[in-house]
């Protein structure tokens, strides 16, 4: 077992930060702040597949996200649906709706696809706001605790463990799709859509797969968002989550597993941080968003990789 | 023509002629850069929230809107100077993303030098309705139609008839053959930056009177006046304006005869639909090509 690759040095060394992160939370609320650093990651890490290796943007994943997170809340909430059974025909839900969609919307390139996507959020968050006998509208609704075999899932402490052990499968299975035949793929795809086409790659196929899984763990980190929260509200819907997701992945680096999970955890905390500052929050954010990318525009992590690279050199 | 049809007609023209002056705000960036400028519906909100607030400080209005406009052109340049020209050759994501932070950061400062109420701008020239084939229009309906009319007789001089002009044109088509012909095509880049930015201003300020103002006014406008860009075809003027018209017809009409719950959607769905067949929107370059 080679540990500096990045499927089992990186993956080992995410299980250690998750197992021993808890010595590091003092309380609840740092317990908060690590569970939505988490989500946000396991949305990254698959939205970081369709950017950065599939090299299709995405400016609507919040809608995924929320398609997830209302799809178990009213399905638990208002049918009385078991949480476990509402999850899974979300999920399936979500899945299927991103297979028809992605059809004609992955067919777009450049700004195109930027635009039909960020539509199709739009589109979610609106529907979500309007239906307010079913969402409850702009004010929110709450979600029943998530319950196994009798057991309510509930506290802090317990979905922390719930939603690292995700995490770490999300990193698991796109450090594995990367390097599988559909993973090269893509690659290909990324550097030459033509070139890959002519070598026989299925163009359309493997796009959609990635689109599909993508908006599957996005689908996920809502559901689960909704049941430890107990409450979900159509912020989390709209387009400026959708934008902020997109964000964390340039951040943290594309076609960077890792890189995914640190702009997750740094955009989740800045914010955090920045509040000290009140109204100067705006302000503080959108110009640390400039200055990252116009001096970093590979994102952090492969930026710090390339600059180690070269001091070995 | 039902009276009610003629209502619809006309709203949905006032809206859509602010969505066409976006749409070309959108238009030109793209073509100078292949920039798409995330912070254009902050130009419409600082045209709008700088008039209010320079009205209110007592300035007449007439003195107070070649200001704001001046301020946006301003904050349009440095947009340009400080965020995009330093991260020239990044991706298309990053650009997006530079944008968006400045369209984060624009509405922060503008939270801080004004603040997070509603505006009223009065009205042009007065409030009373004119009657028009049995339906009423606002007076300053007829403002926002006259100039957005204006503007683009006057884009289309700017474009066809003077040396600047076509200068922009031609970096839009090959920015290094145009360098090579002797455009300065950094300062091509800056023009589009400031053009836009006063064609956005001008938008906020006539709609301002209309539908208030607020320092997160631009967020809907922008989305809608990128959609209308998209629908007309990237890059295209013409585009621009039709997708704008089309698109505020649409909002209008659907707003009155199916839902006014959805009217913010109605212009995503269309531009959806519009997407799925025509993957370069009505008059764009064909330049998709489908897998």
């Amino acid at each position: 077992m080679n540990l500096r690759t990045p499927r089992t040095g990186g993956l080992a060394l995410l299980a250690a930060v998750i197992l021993f992160l808890p010595l590091a939370l003092v309380n609840n609320y740092w317990y908060e702040v690590a569970i939505l650093v988490g989500i946000n990651a396991i949305v990254c890490v698959g939205l970081n597949l369709l950017i950065g290796y599939a090299g299709q943007i995405s400016l609507g994943h919040a809608g995924f996200f929320g398609l997830g997170a209302y799809g178990s809340a009213v399905l638990t909430a208002r049918y009385g649906w078991p949480p476990a059974a509402a999850l899974a025909a979300t999920t399936a839900g979500v899945a299927l709706l991103a297979l028809l969609v992605g059809r004609p919307i992955l067919k777009l390139k450049g700004h195109y696809l930027a635009m039909a996507t960020l539509g199709l959020g739009v589109i979610i968050s609106i529907v979500v706001v309007t239906e307010d006998r079913l969402t409850g509208g702009p004010d929110g609704m709450s979600v029943p605790a998530f319950t196994l075999f009798g057991l309510a899932l509930a506290g802090e402490r317990l979905w922390y463990w719930i939603v690292g052990g995700v995490l770490l499968a999300a990193v698991w299975i796109a450090l594995n799709l990367i390097e599988s035949p559909a993973g090269r793929a893509l690659r290909a795809l990324h550097g030459s859509e033509v070139g890959a086409q002519v070598s026989g790659i299925d163009a359309t196929r493997a796009k959609l797969g990635i689109f599909v899984i993508s908006a599957v763990f996005a689908s996920l980190a809502g559901s689960m968002t909704a049941h430890y929260a107990g409450f979900i509200t159509p912020g989390k819907v709209g387009f400026f989550h959708s934008i902020e997701l997109v964000t964390m992945v340039v951040f943290g680096g594309m076609a960077s597993t890792f890189g995914a999970v640190i702009g997750a955890a740094t955009l989740t905390l800045l914010p955090q941080l920045l509040t000290v500052l009140k109204e100067y929050e705006m302000v503080v954010f959108g110009a640390v968003l400039i200055a990252t990318m116009v001096f970093l525009p590979r994102g952090f992590l492969p930026s710090l990789v390339f600059i180690l690279k070269k001091k070995q050199k | 023509m039902s009276a009610q049809l003629a209502q619809y007609l006309l709203s949905g023209l006032t809206i859509g002629a602010i969505y066409a002056l976006v749409a070309l705000g959108f238009a030109i960036i793209y073509n100078a850069s292949h920039v798409i400028n995330f912070a254009q519906g902050e130009f419409v909100m600082i045209g709008g929230m700088a008039t209010v607030s320079l009205a209110n400080a007592g300035l007449p209005v007439l003195a107070a809107i070649p200001v704001a406009v001046l301020a946006a052109a301003a904050v349009g340049l440095a947009l340009e100077k400080f965020a995009v020209e330093p991260a020239r050759g990044a991706s298309v994501v990053t650009l997006i993303i530079i944008t968006i932070g400045a369209s984060i950061l624009l509405r922060g400062l503008a939270t801080l030098v004004w603040d997070k109420n509603l505006h009223a701008l009065k009205p042009f020239s007065g409030d009373r309705p004119i009657e028009l084939a049995g339906a009423t229009i606002l007076p300053q309906s007829l403002w926002v139609l006259g100039v957005t009319f204006a503007i683009v007789l006057a884009l289309g001089w700017f474009f066809g008839r003077t040396l600047t002009g076509k200068a922009m044109l031609a970096t839009s088509h090959n920015p290094l053959a145009a360098q090579l012909c002797g455009v300065n095509v950094r300062f091509v880049l800056l023009l589009s930056f400031g053009l836009s930015a006063a064609l956005g201003a001008v938008a906020g300020i006539l709609i301002a009177p209309i539908t208030l103002t607020s320092w997160d006014v631009g967020v809907m406008l922008g989305l809608k006046g990128f959609a209308a860009a998209i629908l007309g075809g990237l890059g295209s003027g013409a585009g621009a304006v039709v997708g704008g018209l089309a698109l505020g017809i649409a909002e209008s009409l659907g707003a009155g005869y199916l839902s006014s719950a959805y009217k913010d959607a109605i212009a995503f769905v269309i531009i959806l639909a519009v997407l799925f067949f025509m993957p370069s929107g009505l008059f764009g370059k064909k330049s998709a090509e489908r897998v």
